[in-house]
């Protein structure tokens, strides 16, 4: 099964409907409650990110019954060094988006965390390409 | 502690969740921050946050947070509380800031937490 949805750019208070949905539709295939927990939380973290600072973009999600394969594609202006953005803390999120409950710079590191594979493919002036892999039954990801 | 528990304890006003007072709770997340509540991995937990946007019901349902505690006399708006009778959450309102709610709670006999060592 594939999913899709149009993750507007302009309106943060739309962001996570669609992480939402993969949740409530990993929730019906009957799949192990805590692997779903992590697909959301970096899906969602990622939907985020597209608001933030992707203007928007695509999000699909393919689920089959032993993983979820999450792409958030945006055309924005890219992540410059990918390993700074990486470190917990860093954000170049704007001071409303801290108001809203974002922007503490740890966005990436709670993907990285919680996926069983992440990928980001980013050119400046081009836009980010995100894919997040959760295994089902698999025991890595989360800490305790 | 169950839920009711923690309505007394907080001196709160429950917004919606009539049918979550006899729900177990074992451990609580205090933040503004929805990041901070997304890298707290417990079951059976309640939020309590002074963030009043649909992003702190959106995030705590993600979570499978099921009750959510609005402090400092914050009071979400109807559609808010509205999304959240939706997911089948209880939400709370209290007047107690941050640091009382917790520390309340935590003297009533509410200890789980997540920690993290500093890195």
């Amino acid at each position: 099964m594939k999913l899709r949805y149009d993750v507007p750019g302009d309106d943060l208070s739309l962001a996570g409907k669609a992480s939402a949905e993969v949740k409530r539709a990993l929730g019906r295939l009957g799949v192990d409650p805590g692997a779903i927990k992590r697909a959301a939380v970096s899906m969602y973290e990622a939907e985020i990110n597209m608001v933030i600072h992707g203007g928007g973009g695509v999000a699909t999600a393919e689920l089959s019954p032993e993983r979820v394969v999450v792409v958030m594609e945006d055309s924005g202006p890219g992540i410059p060094d990918l390993d700074l953005a990486m470190q917990e803390g860093y954000s170049t999120a704007p001071e409303w988006i801290r108001e809203m409950g974002f922007g503490a710079g740890m966005g990436l590191p709670n993907m990285k965390r919680n996926a069983d594979e992440l990928r980001i493919e980013s050119e400046v002036g081009r836009g980010t390409k995100v894919t997040i892999v959760v295994a089902f039954g698999a025991a890595g990801g989360a800490e305790a | 502690m169950k839920v009711r528990d923690i309505v007394t304890t907080l001196d709160g006003v429950l917004l919606t969740g009539e049918g979550l007072l006899d729900v177990d709770i074992q451990a609580a997340c205090g933040a503004d921050l929805m990041s901070d509540v997304m890298a707290f991995v417990k079951e059976n937990v309640v939020l309590l946050t002074g963030l009043v946007n649909p992003q702190s019901i959106r995030t705590a349902d993600l979570m499978d947070i099921r009750v959510v505690v609005y402090v400092r006399g914050k009071t979400p708006p109807k559609d808010m509380v509205a999304e959240a009778e939706r997911n089948g959450m209880a939400v709370i309102a209290t007047r107690y800031s941050m640091f009382l709610a917790c520390g309340r709670l935590y003297e009533a006999g509410l200890r789980g937490g997540g920690t993290r060592e500093p890195r």
